[in-house]
């Protein structure tokens, strides 16, 4: 898989967001999130609220980026793009590594995810616990760019060692 | 697997990302708080705590040292919004004191998809940006006032946004609690 990305052309278009803004803005919702989380009292982190925000972002973004997009070929093309073109304008790189069991359940590996590339350096256990919550959003935002692809899923996500991250895709099939 | 013609941009489509998930941010904080007043504090709260992580990006990466006079201040600050939301916002209206200056937006890459329903009418949609300056400010020990005087949003002509300069911080004080 090959990916040419050109992050200097195109500057002078409608407006850009520079790249740390995302990742401040996005670091105040988990703060937010979690600060309501506390209230609940529950020995769990309500997380629902960063999914659930990520899920309406996803569904919008995703309408924008494929409007002057050939058609997708099946379930699968839709998830190469997802790991290609989607995730390199998002996140500034292509998915490491996809698999699939052909069955609707799909696992994109990011070795070096964004939002957890400055959290710990390799291997680094110490904040492993907290990853969750800067996995949230992201999550959600899969699973509303696939509903709006029609793809109804589940998306959860595990890391073992950080900054690397993988997100499991399950299609609920009708 | 090759398209022919179309390509994503990827500055564009973070643009966007950043546009959609503010959106979805204030979504839910009206979703959350009845109150429109307590939206309009919790996004300058918010603000506040990225402003003062922003200051620090942006001091490295332009290599700016300290303002000379308030002036000079109004300046980097429209060279902020340049840098990071790729707009360059007029500075006008001078007070005859010299404390105080408006920034004139025409576009504004937050508003870009947004239109505001009837009851969100004291909703403060942009009031992230206040809170980033004023967080901003403060880590260079400025203390600064900001608001704003008109919103597209609610059909005025142009987005003004009022800073007022308020006293210089003479020591450096911690970033604490707001």
């Amino acid at each position: 898989m090959k990916q040419v990305v050109d992050t200097k052309t195109n500057s002078g278009s409608t407006g850009e967001a520079d790249e740390c803004l995302f990742e401040y803005l996005h670091a105040e919702i988990v703060n937010y999130v979690l600060s309501l989380s506390l209230n609940t009292k529950e020995g769990k982190e309500d997380l629902s609220r960063l999914e659930w925000m990520g899920f309406s972002v996803g569904y919008k973004i995703i309408e924008r980026l494929t409007r002057e997009w050939s058609r997708f070929k099946d379930e699968l093309d839709m998830i190469k793009f997802i790991c290609t073109d989607f995730w390199c304008s998002l996140y500034h790189k292509q998915i490491d590594n996809l698999r699939t069991n052909h069955h609707g359940v799909y696992v994109l590996q990011d070795n070096a995810f964004r939002l957890l590339d400055k959290v710990g350096t390799s291997n680094s256990k110490q904040y492993l616990p907290e990853s969750p919550r800067l996995l949230a959003f992201t999550c959600g935002l899969l699973r509303g760019s696939l509903a709006n692809l029609g793809i109804v899923s589940t998306v959860t996500a595990e890391t073992s060692t950080l900054p690397s991250c993988k997100f499991h895709v399950q299609v609920q099939r009708v | 697997m090759s398209r022919t013609g179309t390509k994503l941009e990827a500055k564009k489509v973070n643009s966007e990302l950043f546009t959609l998930t503010y959106g979805a941010l204030v979504a839910q904080l009206l979703k959350d708080y009845e109150n429109v007043e307590e939206v309009n504090k919790q996004l300058d709260r918010m603000g506040y705590n990225m402003g003062i992580r922003l200051i620090e990006d942006f001091l490295a990466r332009t290599g700016s040292g300290r303002c000379y006079d308030f002036r000079d201040t109004s300046e980097k600050i429209q060279t902020g919004f340049k840098i990071y939301l790729g707009i360059t916002p007029t500075i006008t209206n001078w007070s005859a004191a010299g404390d105080e200056f408006s920034l004139y937006f025409e576009a504004n890459p937050l508003t870009e998809f947004v239109e505001l329903p009837d009851h969100c009418l004291n909703l403060k949609y942009c009031n992230i940006l206040t809170g980033i300056l004023r967080g901003a400010c403060e880590m260079v020990q400025m203390e600064v006032a900001c608001w704003f005087v008109q919103d597209q949003l609610k059909n005025d002509t142009i987005t003004e946004l009022r800073v007022k300069f308020i006293k210089r911080l003479e020591d450096a004080i911690p970033a604490g609690e707001d």
